[in-house]
């Protein structure tokens, strides 16, 4: 009765979960070239790249970029450091409060979004503190620590601690035996969970709009564009940029920890 | 002779070396404090001004917050439309939860059971990439499928199944106008958004199920149907509530879908957002804040009785 080969009817629900998975995104590439600017009509009457041009030069998308791009640059500067700090203090040894400070780096991001941007919006009303760049970086660093740490912390796993005793007797100090042992076995784990950090910043949208005051990240002036649509396809173009933003780090993050692969992004 | 082994200090980080050897504990509070200071105020504090907040009220007249601890704004949560929003938001997430778990389990399974090699990574990327790609631009995909003049409603009318479409529009209670209106097309969403996050621990807790299990109980004489209900499942558990961890508490929270694809009926995420935005009634929301903390604690509490901490 039990063969290793799957039913059919698995393998179909399994192909058509995937599918289910993947093909709406393609809509989204189709739309940005529809000529039809007022409704989703499908399938559009016409094909154009007119789009992209328009996408281009106006005025109102760029700041929001590089908004985006500045935060998830220095949200994922910090999330490095202090990810890379805590997974190396509970790699190294057991000690008391261990497991609570695991669900303390962890709760940022099981806790529902609205929670962490609310308690922000809390702290900052509480304490007065005034919206700027800085109040969405505190934000988004706060969630990216953990997407860090978790891959920082397996590749410690792995790791042997053989190599850091043999670097001491050759000699090294703790600082040498940093430089020359352990930061080229933790590179692309760190490379890895950076990209992911960056991806997860570029795109979230739910914590900034607590933090962010009248600024606008890509993803906020992409929710205004989606409750109040202007050019339609226009906002698919931006959709593909922030697609591709996101999606180029994972596959670069994938290559990157493909050995432990069961590690990469485990528990986002 | 034995003063030869020892090394000269080549200077201050060998002497850093040395302290930290003699002193272990140091190093670890060095390393710990500056993530455990940062997490802990930023954080921690924000949750803690979080529950000061919804112990304020807002003065009535002025619209001002009132600086003083009373649970009047909590009592205000058990008015009738904002249970309702609650209520709605519960079921909704335990619908998605449902859904989810339906459509993840044979992706999971032949994940877990039958991909081998390159198949694996197939199924792998095909999990990771659509878990971390960007939500909104998901989101904005399904506003296009399901709008009235969109693919789906195209596809219904070529294939003759407009009825099939119209009559699940009529369905009283969560039907609409069109799906991208309807509550039907505010639970696919969620659904959608929120399938990879089950797929993957359940195929953790799948991967773990011994094949030799599987072949004893067919040894045994039972038939598949029979193994799934009696050996799979059970064994699988642990990880189906490890996800419904992230599905359930993913809806209790979001406000994003609700308010693009739906009917205009608010969700807890949703009442936090306009009740600290437009209404300016800062205490209200924190209060509405922290009804997911609350149902959260206690589901895992319940999940973790069942065994999902150790699927995750």
């Amino acid at each position: 009765m039990h063969s290793d080969r799957a039913p059919l009817g698995l393998k179909l629900a399994a192909a058509a979960g995937l599918l289910f998975l993947h093909l709406p995104i393609l809509l989204i590439f189709l739309y940005a070239f529809t000529t039809e600017e007022k409704s989703y009509q499908f399938p559009p009457p016409g094909l154009t790249l007119k789009w992209f041009a328009v996408a281009w030069h106006r005025a109102d998308i760029w700041p929001p970029l590089w908004l985006s791009l500045q935060v998830a640059t220095i949200a994922t500067a910090l999330a490095l450091i202090l990810g890379t700090l805590v997974s190396a203090a509970m790699a190294q040894s057991r000690f008391f409060g261990r497991e609570q400070i695991s669900l303390l780096i962890l709760l940022p991001i099981a806790l529902p979004g609205v929670i962490t941007g609310m308690a922000l919006r809390s702290a900052f009303s509480v304490m007065e503190i005034p919206y700027s760049v800085w109040t969405i970086i505190l934000g988004h660093a706060t969630f990216c620590i953990v997407i860090v740490y978790n891959n920082a912390v397996a590749r410690f796993r792995r790791l042997s601690g053989g190599i850091l005793e043999a670097s001491a007797d050759l000699g090294a100090n703790s600082f040498q035996t940093f430089r020359h042992v352990l930061l080229p076995n933790l590179g692309s784990a760190l490379l890895a969970g950076g990209m992911l950090a960056f991806a997860l910043s570029f795109d979230e949208v739910i914590v900034t709009t607590f933090t962010a005051g009248q600024q606008s990240t890509l993803p906020i002036w992409m929710l205004q564009e989606l409750v109040r649509p202007r050019q339609r396809p226009v906002t698919n173009v931006v959709a593909i940029v922030v697609f591709a933003a996101t999606v180029l780090p994972i596959l670069i993050a994938y290559y990157l920890t493909r050995g432990g692969a069961d590690t990469a992004g485990a528990g986002k | 002779m034995t003063t030869a082994a020892i090394l000269p200090e080549r200077g201050p980080g060998d002497r850093l070396t040395a302290i930290f050897w003699r002193h272990p504990r140091l190093l670890l509070v060095l390393l710990l404090s500056p993530p455990l200071i940062w997490l802990g105020l930023v954080y921690l504090g924000s949750l803690a001004a979080l529950l000061l907040q919804s112990f304020y009220s807002i003065d009535e007249f002025s619209g001002v917050v009132k600086e003083e601890f009373t649970l009047k704004t909590y009592a205000e949560l058990f008015r009738a439309q904002n249970l309702d929003i609650i209520l709605r938001t519960v079921l909704m997430a335990g619908a998605v939860t449902l859904g989810c778990a339906v459509i993840a389990f044979p992706i999971a399974y032949f994940a877990a059971r039958f991909a081998r090699g390159r198949w694996k990574a197939l199924f792998y990327l095909g999990v990771m990439l659509p878990l971390w790609s960007s939500y909104l631009v998901k989101v904005y995909a399904w506003k296009l499928i399901l709008a009235k003049e969109g693919i789906l409603t195209w596809a219904a009318e070529h294939t003759g199944t407009s009825i099939i479409l119209d009559g699940v529009l009529a369905l009283p209670g969560i039907g609409g106008n069109s799906l991208s209106t309807s509550p039907i097309g505010t639970f696919l969403v969620f659904v959608y958004v929120w399938l990879p996050y089950m797929i993957l621990p359940m195929q953790a807790a799948l991967e773990r199920v011994p094949v030799s299990l599987l072949e004893a109980s067919a040894d045994l004489g039972a038939g598949r149907a029979q193994t799934f209900r009696s050996v799979i499942l059970p064994l699988a558990l642990p990880g189906v509530v490890a996800g419904s961890i992230f599905t359930f508490s993913l809806t209790l929270g979001d406000y994003i879908i609700p308010q693009i694809i739906g009917t205009s009926a608010r969700f807890i995420g949703l009442a936090v957002y306009q009740f600290q935005g437009t209404a300016g009634n800062l205490p209200l929301a924190a209060a509405f804040a922290v009804v997911p903390i609350a149902i959260m604690l206690v589901y895992l509490a319940i999940a973790k009785r069942m065994g999902a901490f150790d699927a995750l």
